[in-house]
């Protein structure tokens, strides 16, 4: 048999209010936004701002060789890469803005933006 | 040679406090010992000491209790001075912080699940806060927080359920001296 009886009406009061507060910060802080431009960079420096609703692929150059870009039904993915471990191919497909991929050997990246950017920059 | 003995001078509720505390500790090493998916989710089931200690004796008591218990648990555990440690202790910290405050809830409405998940909310409030100044200052801890959110209310509920369970049980009263000093 449970223990039912030690909980008392308060304690249920609490136990809801817990609730409440992680589905309020679940909601608030999982939500990604929708991304509607894709930030490419290459070399610290923004090679090009795509905006998601043509699909299209596009080459960046970089120290290693050419990444190529590909945006598709308002997603994005690098569809290929020079870096020997195609960590940032492997990610697959950015859906939401704030998501970012990452191809360290070839300095490449890209990040899914939307109209509210949460931060600028991170400092370490 | 002569044997030299420092004598402390103890009280009945010391050494109440020491059995206490030696008990939570034992609950943390149980626990340490099952794996955990992600560095952080733990039951925290030496809390359910605090809680009863809490109840039964005052939250002076279970503030020793906690407090000793971080102590010497990472000095058994070899992890005094280190991140998890500073971790523990803010956890702690912040959970007895938020009893000083939920002890004065009226008992007839709210019992010890209540207190259990105040303090684990608080504990998880108090670490991931000072892994943002001190450890990794990052907005995307952020993500993190519904995670150890979701995990403080399960565990603070199940550890609140146990003390709750044994508190109510009969036959458990256990002599308590009161506290001085």
């Amino acid at each position: 048999m449970l223990p039912l009886a030690p909980i008392k009406i308060g304690d249920w009061m609490v136990l809801l209010l817990g609730v409440l507060c992680i589905t309020w910060t679940t909601v608030t802080l999982w939500q990604g936004g929708v991304a509607d431009k894709a930030i490419i960079r290459s070399s610290g420096k923004i090679f090009s701002e795509v905006p998601l609703s043509r699909n299209q692929i596009i080459s960046v150059p970089g120290p290693l060789g050419i990444s190529r870009i590909a945006i598709h039904n308002r997603q994005v993915r690098i569809a290929a890469d020079p870096s020997p471990r195609q960590y940032c191919v492997h990610q697959g497909w950015l859906k939401q803005a704030g998501e970012i991929a990452i191809c360290l050997p070839n300095q490449v990246s890209v990040e899914m933006s939307g109209r509210g950017k949460r931060y600028d920059s991170l400092n370490y | 040679m002569t044997a030299l003995t420092i004598k402390l001078a103890t009280t009945a509720a010391d050494h109440h406090i020491a059995r206490m505390a030696a008990l939570a500790m034992g609950l943390s090493m149980l626990e340490a010992a099952i794996p955990s998916p992600l560095p952080g989710v733990k039951p925290g089931l030496a809390n359910i000491v605090t809680l009863i200690v809490l109840t039964r004796y005052g939250w002076r008591m279970a503030a020793w209790v906690s407090l000793l218990r971080v102590l010497a648990g990472s000095l058994l555990m070899g992890s005094f001075l280190t991140p998890g440690f500073f971790l523990s202790l803010s956890g702690a910290l912040c959970s007895i912080a938020i009893l000083a405050i939920s002890q004065h809830l009226p008992a007839r409405w709210f019992g010890p699940v209540t207190h259990s998940i105040f303090g684990a909310f608080a504990h998880i409030a108090g670490q991931l806060l000072l892994v943002y100044l001190w450890l990794i200052p990052h907005t995307g801890l952020a993500y993190l927080i519904p995670i150890f959110a979701t995990a403080a209310l399960l565990f603070g509920t199940v550890n609140g359920l146990i003390a709750a369970h044994y508190l109510n049980a009969p036959n458990t009263e256990l002599e308590a001296p009161k506290l001085t000093g």
